[in-house]
């Protein structure tokens, strides 16, 4: 090395050492949009969890009543759940009194870390599933996140829901204890604007995802949201729905094609990997992390459906 | 010629003609473990990176226990054998699949202790290998965390339990078998390595399609797909053996395939 190449690296390291040495903390970009009066989404990424994302890819509704600020889910971190905390009560002027958890799965409701426990609400079954399952995403949410993540603890709802519906002010609304996209699902509706908040039991132009799902449950259960009289949709995932039936019909349409595609290729003898590559129609492609969420659904029930489907082959010893 | 001359024709001579291994092409994956494993695996046999050699598997790692790999070798005349291997995992083999009577066509799931290379070699008959792979992202511990079965504890019920399914389709017989199993890698306390190691498959007469050497890093359950060159009659014979010693033994009846897809 010469000195001038000597100079040059003292030179580099010197800038190194001028910038700051901690990074800009992640931020989540928080952004309701009104969806009905007193009723805002904050949009997910309609995506994989990842490290750009921050894994904020769930749906987020803020309702405000006269008596605080309603929330239904809070997010992937505590992070996301302090951020929200903040953007929804300077958005209503009201502190939030209420966090209702639709389902377990953790993008949707690690953020309530940030809430007092005694407003974070469940409903009986879900708080039994969460007893077991709430804390064990943490690996894998640290894993994929990395420092989105920091200082998030699983935290337990403390308000079991028994009830059918509870009012906030002059604001009624109606809770659906359901199932299907996973042992415990809950779905409100806001009775004064006719909005259906369905949790993930329903997903809007995004392939549903089913680590926990039993689709009969789940179509049974999107036959019983059909027939509520809601107005419009705000999904799990995906944009909202303005109509009654659309989100739920593509829904009904991904899920039953999965059930038939699946059980379909084992009577075929395709193994997992041909099957999770197999050719999505059209419509059902243009959803979006639709070949992700079909591979994924594989793993999730093929091995399942071959040990209903194959038969015993092996000779008694 | 000077003495000294002489003496260094020689050495230089020496040196030519015994080189320590046939030099392993460098790794278009960057795995630290190139050159170890494929020394171990392939010796001083010949080796080229091949994208004929095609090794798929989904985009994502759902199940760190069991990821799904197949290799779809049915664009190169004349495999004689399959190698399917993770570079990182700690146990990196999981199937020596030699062919007798088959298409080069292999599928399975193997469990993943980590990110890693995820390869298949096919050897061909002038004992050369050809080999493909790529990376997949994963949670750890598939090789680390016990068997579901074990922790159910019904392990041993269903030992023995094969399904599986021979299908006449398109001129060629695909076979999927599913044996249940607990795969122990022996890296979980106090129980030792436990798998199934060995299966054959036969037709009329005894006639060899194929055979099977087996890992503990093949996923708990473990579950095969082949393409054996059968006529569209012929009933296939399996025959197994796990590191206990125990046999398995299945027979396949053909069908065909039902409709079009």
């Amino acid at each position: 090395m010469t000195i001038i190449d000597r100079r040059a690296a003292l030179a580099i390291f010197a800038a190194g050492l001028a910038t700051p040495l901690r990074a800009a903390p992640l931020r989540y970009t928080i952004d309701p949009q009104l969806v009905a009066p007193d009723l805002w989404v904050v949009r997910g990424v309609d995506g994989p969890i990842d490290g750009a994302n921050g894994g904020a890819i769930a749906n987020i509704s803020i309702l405000r009543t006269t008596a605080g600020t309603v929330l239904v889910d809070c997010g992937p971190s505590l992070r996301y759940g302090q951020q929200l905390k903040t953007v929804a009560e300077a958005l209503t002027g009201m502190p939030v009194i209420r966090v209702y958890l639709t389902h377990l799965h953790p993008d949707h409701i690690y953020g309530a870390a940030a809430f007092d426990r005694s407003i974070v609400a469940a409903t009986p079954a879900l708080a039994r599933s969460l007893e077991t399952l709430g804390p064990s995403f943490s690996d894998s949410m640290y894993r994929l996140l990395g420092d989105w993540m920091r200082g998030t603890e699983f935290a337990a709802p403390g308000k079991v829901l028994a009830e059918d519906h509870e009012t906030f002010g002059h604001r009624r609304l109606d809770l659906y204890p359901l199932a299907g996209h996973s042992e415990a699902d809950l779905a409100i509706v806001d009775n004064g604007t006719g909005v259906l908040i369905a949790g993930d039991l329903i997903f809007h132009d995004r392939a549903p995802s089913t680590p926990h799902a039993d689709i009969g449950r789940w179509l049974a259960s999107l036959d019983r949201l059909g027939s509520i009289g809601h107005r419009a949709v705000i999904p799990g995932h995906g944009p909202i729905d303005p109509t009654s039936s659309a989100a739920i019909g593509q829904t009904r349409d991904w899920l039953s094609w999965l059930r038939d595609t699946l059980e379909r290729a084992v009577a075929e003898g395709l193994d997992p990997v041909e099957t999770g590559n197999l050719a999505i129609p059209e419509r059902l492609a243009a959803l979006k992390a639709a070949r992700y969420e079909l591979q994924r659904s594989v793993a999730h029930f093929f091995s399942r459906i071959e040990e209903q489907a194959l038969p015993r082959v092996d000779l008694r010893r | 010629m000077s003495r000294f001359a002489s003496y260094l024709a020689a050495v230089l001579a020496t040196i030519a003609a015994v080189p320590a291994h046939a030099a392993l092409p460098a790794d278009p994956l960057g795995s630290p473990m190139w050159q170890r494993l494929g020394q171990t695996l392939f010796g001083d046999a010949p080796v080229r990176f091949d994208p004929r050699v095609r090794v798929i598997f989904p985009d994502i790692a759902e199940n760190q226990r069991q990821f799904p790999v197949a290799i779809d070798a049915r664009g190169i005349a004349g495999v004689k054998r399959i190698l399917l291997f993770a570079d990182l995992n700690p146990i990196p083999l999981a199937v020596d699949y030699t062919l007798d009577a088959a298409q080069p066509y292999f599928s399975t799931r193997i469990k993943l202790d980590q990110r890693t290379p995820v390869r298949g070699a096919v050897q061909l008959a002038d004992g050369s290998w050809l080999v493909s792979g790529g990376w997949i992202d994963a949670a750890g511990g598939g090789c680390s965390l016990p068997p579901i079965s074990r922790v159910k504890g019904d392990w041993a019920q269903h030992l023995g339990e094969v399904r599986g399914v021979a299908l006449w389709d398109a001129g060629a017989m695909r076979v999927r078998l599913a044996f249940r199993h607990p795969m122990d890698t022996g890296l979980i306390d106090n129980i030792p390595t436990y798998n199934l190691e060995e299966v054959a498959l036969t037709g009329r007469e005894g006639r060899r399609f194929g055979d099977l050497r087996i890992e503990a890093s093949v996923a708990e359950d473990p579950e095969f797909t082949v393409i054996v060159d059968a006529s569209p009659t012929e009933a296939i014979s399996m025959a197994g053996r796990d590191t206990n010693g125990i046999d398995y033994t299945a027979r396949l009846t053909p069908a065909a395939v039902a409709a079009p897809r």
